[in-house]
């Protein structure tokens, strides 16, 4: 049966049977690299062609269908485009900062792509408390949008900044204590641990009541994280100019736009893996013929296949709503999310504590 | 899109909004002064999209000049004509014949509800969401269809002419709009789920550009914009022409005056013209769609005036004759002109977000202003 | 109280987001509702209406003739001088002057495409054809001469 984990054995046994270790370490992380630029490129290609089409569906019309078959060719046309325009650095701009700051972005998705496990052992890096690396470095990623708005030195580019910076920086808070109910059910940090606590039947199932809500809170608080509508206030075009990104073009805004739907793709694997079971089939308590069944599909299949879905459904959020003002923005998070997300933590740990879920 | 021109010495700061905008305004250009992000002054400079149409009139005979008011608020282009032609049948003493009365107020309100339905669809995309913009467009799309089949055009209709209308009903007329109106029907519970119903777009509307009752009419304010605010001042109510007074419909008022009121006449009033062609399209008598009139036009010397309800608001015709066969001096009275001045008193004190969705409520079309 | 409506609220706020998503879900997963005409390709099978405005056109018949008298009225009638009719005097078989029409010229350029001339011309001489890809590279081709060579007055007509 195909599986990933194969390959990574195969490759790890041929270089250390013929180069000494260090080469062979020194090897596999460049392999690794190599792997992942090239995974988020076609992320990024594929998951604005996905965009593009789910909104011209619901928009009844047909999306772009000229460029290669269906259209699939497109975004690879936009971004020869954009890297084919002059990347302008404003007078007066910080060089500096100005340059680092789509790096930044990028880096940090990059960082992030490290504990999240696509397939059975086909984990980068398995440490122990993996959900909190990955809640400490989804935060750096305001550390680029600020050092982007401030060095634009643009009064309009600083005032998206900072209301994006105050936007990421709040919702963080519900999305991580949505994440911390499923931590306490699990009982460890370590992402291998709660996919495999996963075995007979994902957390959505297994603790009913508090998972759902946590789930909603996790998808509203994440949409919000990444700057989608409906809160993207931030970055509305018929508003006030287009945010922390209004100055750059060319490459860097090329690199941010991509960051942008890579920040989607992660926070969707982190859902995935958190509520729905990562990369673990569909297992029902002990119907040992039925999870038999579902062995057979590949394990990639599955997290893949669920990670789509999430994303669909923050798609599906973006071309229904209109925006919320950023007072009614900051308004629901410390009002109703937090609140919510707080008593429900509190009804996560009953439930675990009396044995209350399957 | 914006950009600071400068700072007076209070320390506040002069952006400018305009003249290009992402959204279907047109070319409207508004100075704001801004005291930190709340809105002190707005003043709107237009002039942009100016054509001298009223000059121009003077030039042309009165069988002529009706089709470049078709240009002015081009979304109810058949209501201008309308208007032209009911001014000049009102110097002449001419009397339209029953069938060419049906047809027209069957086309004014066939023009209403596309009007409307792209003013919901740019009012939603000014707040955001850009699916409600396709699917009013697709209704819309229906609309111009008709047209197109029995006048030739789909967005400046040079139809009514002095007397009646310029050609016969596709005989595919009715079978075509009582198509519409039962699709029309399925769509509109889809138009409450999708947009009024929903708690953001509630939000953003309520207690948003809050015109009182005396306001509105100080400021010269017609159609649902005065409505909302509580004003009757329906048109087609108080002056009726043609045959509004043989139809049954109600006139839709509400109280509250903000930008969510005028949202909730708008479709109200949708709902209302639907009303009016479900009563006239069965029984349009048979006769003539067009009354005899000399070749060449003369208008009596003296001065004449015609009001008709757009979907704006009122318009207003005057034409001043002095015996020739071309007007000498044609004035319009435009219903967004009006509309527009109560836009700073709406806005005072509110930010920058808050004016969009007011402006987008008060649907303007820039043509119309600027003439 | 306070702890009833704040229930209610959220309530309410999912159950409106819910049918919402409703609606795009349902356009989302029905493809047919899907209207877009792909225009360059649907040439052949495009059908307009037929009184569609398209440009003004002299009708001739399978003898290359036309019902012009060269009145002018559809050049009085129009607003814009759209239209300029340039006369020529023929020799009738009897020796009387006839008048008749040497040149129809029509500036595309300027049409409004308003109807006014064909509603004035009293021998339906002209209509309005279905065509609408106007668009040239080069402006003289928007003057359009509208009688084809050869062409000659229809018998019987005034």
């Amino acid at each position: 049966m195909f599986s990933l984990e194969n390959i990574t054995r195969i490759i790890h046994e041929w270089l250390n049977s013929h180069f000494n270790p260090t080469i062979a370490l020194v090897t596999e992380f460049i392999l690794v690299g190599v792997a992942s630029i090239t995974l988020f490129a076609l992320l990024g290609l594929s998951l604005v062609w996905m965009e593009r089409k789910v909104a011209a569906v619901m928009q009844i019309r047909l999306g772009p269908n000229r460029v290669g078959p269906k259209g699939i060719f497109q975004t690879t046309a936009d971004t020869l485009k954009l890297l084919m325009k002059e990347g302008l650095v404003p007078d007066g701009a910080d060089k500096f900062l100005f340059n680092l700051a789509p790096f930044i972005v990028m880096i940090v998705g990059m960082l992030i792509l490290a504990p999240i496990a696509f397939a059975k052992n086909f984990q980068i890096w398995d440490i122990n408390i993996g959900v909190l690396y990955l809640s400490a470095i989804s935060s750096l990623s305001v550390i680029g949008i600020l050092m982007a708005g401030w060095a634009s030195n643009n009064k309009y580019s600083l005032l998206g900044a900072m209301r994006s910076g105050a936007q990421i920086v709040s919702y963080e808070l519900s999305a991580g204590l949505s994440v911390l109910s499923i931590v306490v059910m699990t009982g460890s940090l370590s992402i291998k641990d709660i996919i495999l606590s996963q075995q007979d039947g994902w957390w959505i199932f297994k603790a009913h009541i508090p998972a759902l809500i946590s789930f909603i809170i996790f998808i509203i608080a994440v949409t919000a994280e990444t700057n989608r509508a409906p809160f993207d206030m931030a970055e509305a075009e018929s508003e006030l100019t287009a945010g922390f990104h209004t100055e750059y073009s060319g490459m860097r805004f090329a690199l941010f736009f991509l960051a942008e739907y890579i920040n989607i793709f992660i926070v969707c694997a982190i859902g995935a893996t958190l509520f729905f079971g990562g990369w673990m089939p569909l297992h029902i308590g002990n119907w040992q013929a039925f999870n038999h069944i579902m062995d057979y599909i590949p394990s990639s299949l599955w997290f893949f296949g669920k990670t789509l879905g999430l994303i669909f459904l923050i798609m599906w959020f973006r071309w229904t709503f209109p925006r919320l003002r950023i007072d009614q923005l900051l308004n629901l998070e410390w009002k109703y999310l937090l609140p919510i997300s707080m008593f429900n933590l509190l009804l996560m740990a009953v439930v675990a504590i009396k044995g209350w879920h399957f | 899109m914006i950009e600071e021109i400068g700072r007076t010495t209070e320390g506040d700061l002069i952006i400018n909004v305009g003249p290009q905008h992402p959204a279907t305004h047109g070319v409207l250009h508004l100075v704001i002064t801004l005291n930190g992000e709340t809105i002190k002054k707005v003043e709107p400079h237009l002039g942009y999209i100016h054509r001298s149409i009223e000059k121009m009139c003077e030039s042309l005979s009165y069988r002529q000049f009706i089709y470049v008011t078709s240009r002015m608020d081009y979304l109810s282009s058949h209501i201008n004509n309308h208007a032209c032609a009911l001014c000049v049948e009102k110097g002449l003493q001419i009397e339209v014949p029953q069938r060419a009365q049906y047809i027209r107020v069957i086309m004014d309100e066939l023009t209403r509800i596309a009007s409307h339905e792209l003013w919901w669809g740019a009012m939603a995309m000014d707040l955001g969401a850009f699916t409600p913009f396709f699917h009013a467009f697709r209704e819309r799309e229906n609309i111009t269809d008709i047209m197109e089949k029995t006048c030739g055009a789909r967005l400046t209709m040079n139809y009514m002419v002095p007397g009646g209308v310029m050609a016969e009903l596709h005989p595919d007329f009715q079978k075509d709009v009582q198509r519409f109106i039962q699709l029309y029907k399925s769509k509109f519970e889809e138009y409450n789920e999708l947009v009024t119903g929903n708690i953001i777009f509630q939000n953003r509307m309520k207690s948003v550009g809050v015109l009182s009752k005396e306001d509105a009419i100080s400021y010269g304010c017609s159609g649902p914009v005065a409505r909302a605010s509580g004003v009757f001042c329906d048109i087609r109510k108080l002056y009726p022409y043609d045959i509004y007074n043989k139809v049954e419909f109600e006139e839709i008022i509400e109280t509250e005056g903000d930008s969510f009121a005028r949202y909730l006449v708008r479709l109200k009033e949708m709902q209302q013209s639907i009303h009016i062609i479900e009563q006239l399209l069965g029984d349009i008598p048979e006769g003539d769609f067009q009354a005899k009139t000399k070749a060449v036009l003369k208008l009596p010397k003296g001065e004449f005036y015609q009001r008709v309800e757009t979907a704006r608001g009122e318009l207003g015709v005057y034409i001043v004759s002095e015996g020739g066969t071309t007007p000498y001096r044609i004035k319009f009275r435009s219903p967004g002109f009006s509309n527009l001045s109560a836009l700073e008193h709406m806005v005072k004190g509110l930010k920058i977000g808050d004016l969009i969705a007011a402006m987008g409520s008060l649907d303007l079309v820039i043509p119309d202003i600027d003439r | 109280m306070f702890l009833k409506d704040y229930i209610k609220d959220v309530y309410g706020a999912i159950r409106s987001v819910l049918k919402g998503m409703r609606v795009t879900g349902y356009y989302f997963t029905h493809h047919k509702e899907i209207i877009t005409e792909q225009y360059p390709d649907n040439r052949e099978t495009l059908k307009l209406a037929e009184r569609f405005r398209g440009e003004v056109v002299l009708l001739h018949d399978e003898k290359n003739e036309h019902a012009c008298t060269g009145c002018s009225a559809c050049e009085i009638a129009c607003p814009n001088g759209t239209i300029k009719i340039i006369n020529k005097f023929d020799i009738s078989p009897d020796g009387k002057k006839k008048k008749a029409i040497d040149t129809f010229v029509y500036h595309l350029e300027l049409c409004t495409m308003c109807n006014l001339c064909i509603e004035a011309c009293p021998t339906d001489a002209i209509k309005m054809a279905q065509t609408f890809e106007h668009s040239v590279f080069d402006r003289s081709k928007l003057t359009k001469k509208l009688n084809n060579e050869g062409s000659k007055l229809r018998e019987g007509i005034e």
